[in-house]
């Protein structure tokens, strides 16, 4: 295969800068409808994460960043762009009070991890340096050492995201790995 | 006592049972996917097996940008004419039949008990027919491509319980719009919703579908309307295949229940840029609009259209707005053309589009500058979601967009 975009799996312990969003984030902001006619350049899409309503996130934001927000992110669309752009951006990780169920599952689908976290944009501020352990199921705030829960993946849904998204899982599942 | 979610899961799952939260592997009756089953194909070449499990569960329809309206789009719809062809999909519909949503219903793809997935948030549409139907992402369709299934974490339900009559110019959309309000966008998250009551049976096809098409926007990842004699006809005349119906048991558990009473109703209106920012409509009537727009999945059906038809017969549209109409099927379409409901609307200034998803999800066709507002019967008014983010959509009945499409203002339909 050419481009191996589902290429390894997925680091259970990860390390970055919060930027931080809040409730009902939903996918035409993460990933505006008019770029939909882009379907497969997935460089393509990550320039447009946010940007017709929070242009400053492409100017901001630097890959290795971990998203931070509130309920319901991601609600709405199915547009799986919403989670490719923010793969392809470099966003280490999202992770937000609640998600909506079909942009929770194409994160996992394509190894981008999100964690549920109650209670956790109260606690984090933007630029805060935190660690998420996804198999210990907590997240550690390194500016106050505080330890927050998180709600663990189930462990067959944990085994898609670590294998690097449902690609990789299927392939070697269904012995088409070379 | 199980639930109808739990009943169909534990049958696609060939379990005697199941329980609430619990991870089931399921088979798939149905996969429906659009112009974004582009995304399918490359992740399916990715995933690397030749064939799709079952050329005859697969079922496309274009809808969001046709005609495409760029190059780019004309690429995409031909890269997947050249795969419908490849892998033999029995089920194509090209970009002459409508929304995806209202086509599969059409041709009887949608039936009691059975589980159907789609590349498209508003696949909940389907649970109007007693059908699983829930929407996923491209990448795990192109995973239903290979193996036939998918996982489901067994969803909690919501009864929601609806007695009483309508007013005159109250529906469904009124209904569904209170009923997020009070929930809230992500009030019924991960949730498998369940419409009971006489107001729901008493309700058309039509009307049921926008119940369960709108659940989506209160987080549900399905939303059954119990399958009764109407459901059954419906699906009878359009298709041959065999299918069981399946009712939830009378002591079924239920997470939450909500019950509503439909005769003390007022017009409601989503107002920007939340779905579930509801208010009743005398509460911003007044307010200028520039666009005025009826259709979609959500309400572009013939009864839409006969409602807006009978309000603005022998009327003007207002000089300063635009209205547009989106039949949701070629077969509404002629339907509504042979009515009269057409000649209604364009005589009375209504500009009529093809059949589609028009300029609902800011694709293409009749989106809106900076300042402007419009008024539509659509599913969604997320910032700038139809054009400008600068923009304001607000949604409404088609009786209420059609009331302020004569106005050139947001009115009550009285």
């Amino acid at each position: 295969m050419k481009e191996m975009f589902y290429n390894r799996p997925k680091p259970l312990h990860i390390k970055g800068r919060v930027y931080k969003f809040g409730d009902n984030i939903n996918t035409d902001i993460i990933y505006p409808g008019k770029y939909l006619s882009i379907t497969t350049e997935r460089e393509e899409m990550a320039r447009h994460c946010f940007e017709t309503v929070y242009p400053e996130f492409l100017k901001i934001a630097e890959p290795g960043d971990i998203i931070v927000a509130g309920r319901n992110f991601g609600c709405g669309s199915s547009r799986e762009q919403a989670a490719t752009c923010l793969k392809y951006f470099g966003i280490s990780a999202v992770v937000a009070e609640s998600f909506a169920r079909i942009f929770y599952r194409n994160a996992i689908n394509l190894g981008l991890t999100v964690v549920i976290a109650p209670g956790i944009s109260k606690k984090l501020e933007h630029n805060d340096i935190i660690e998420v352990d996804l198999k210990m199921g907590i997240i550690i705030s390194k500016k106050n050492r505080e330890e927050l829960k998180t709600i663990r993946l189930p462990s067959s849904v944990l085994e898609i995201l670590s294998a690097g998204g449902l690609v990789p899982y299927l392939r070697k599942k269904l012995g088409v790995e070379q | 006592m199980p639930t109808i979610a739990e009943k169909i899961l534990a049958r696609a799952a060939k379990r005697d049972q199941v329980k609430t939260n619990e991870i089931v592997m399921a088979k798939v009756d149905v996969a429906m996917s659009h112009e974004n089953a582009d995304v399918v194909i490359r992740a399916f070449k990715e995933i690397g097996l030749k064939k799709v499990w079952d050329p005859e569960r697969i079922v496309i329809i274009f809808d969001h940008r046709i005609p495409a309206e760029s190059e780019k789009s004309a690429a995409t719809h031909k890269r997947i004419r050249e795969f419908v062809k490849t892998q033999n999909i029995k089920y194509f519909y090209d970009m002459r039949e409508g929304i995806c949503h209202q086509v599969l219903a059409e041709f009887g793809h949608c039936r009691p008990g059975e589980i159907l997935v789609g590349t498209d948030s508003h696949t909940t549409t389907h649970g109007a027919f007693g059908t699983f139907a829930a929407g996923i992402g491209g990448t795990e369709m192109a995973g239903v491509w290979s193996t036939g299934e998918i996982w489901f974490k067994v969803p909690e339900s919501m009864k929601i319980t609806v007695h009483g009559k309508f007013k005159e110019f109250i529906s469904a959309k009124d209904l569904i719009l209170f009923i997020i309000g009070q929930l809230g966008s992500d009030g019924a998250d991960y949730m498998a919703v369940e419409f009971h009551g006489s107001t729901i049976s008493e309700m058309t096809i039509a009307s049921r579908m926008v119940l369960s098409n709108l659940s989506m926007e209160m987080g549900a990842k399905v939303a059954f309307i119990l399958p009764d004699e109407k459901t059954i006809s419906f699906v009878r005349e359009r298709t041959k295949k065999e299918f069981t119906a399946v009712l939830p048991d009378r002591d079924a558990q239920y997470a939450r229940s909500l019950d509503v009473d439909a005769a003390s109703l007022r017009s409601q209106i989503a107002c920007p840029h939340a779905v579930d920012n509801v208010k009743k409509v005398r509460e911003v009537s007044g307010l200028k609009i520039n666009q005025a727009l009826i259709g979609s999945c959500t309400n572009g059906r013939l009864e839409d259209l006969k409602v807006a038809a009978s309000i603005i017969e022998g009327k003007n549209v207002h000089p300063d707005v635009r209205l547009l109409i989106i039949p949701a099927s070629r077969r509404i379409y002629l339907d509504a053309t042979k009515a009269g409901y057409i000649e209604t609307l364009v005589k009375a200034g209504g500009l009529v589009l093809n059949p589609g998803c028009g300029p609902c999800l800011g694709a293409h066709q009749g989106l809106l500058a900076a300042g402007e507002r419009c008024i539509a019967t659509t599913n969604r008014n997320f910032q700038g979601r139809m054009g400008s983010s600068d923009a304001e959509v607000y949604l409404a009945s088609p009786a209420t967009v059609a009331f302020s499409a004569i106005k050139g203002e947001i009115t009550e339909p009285c």
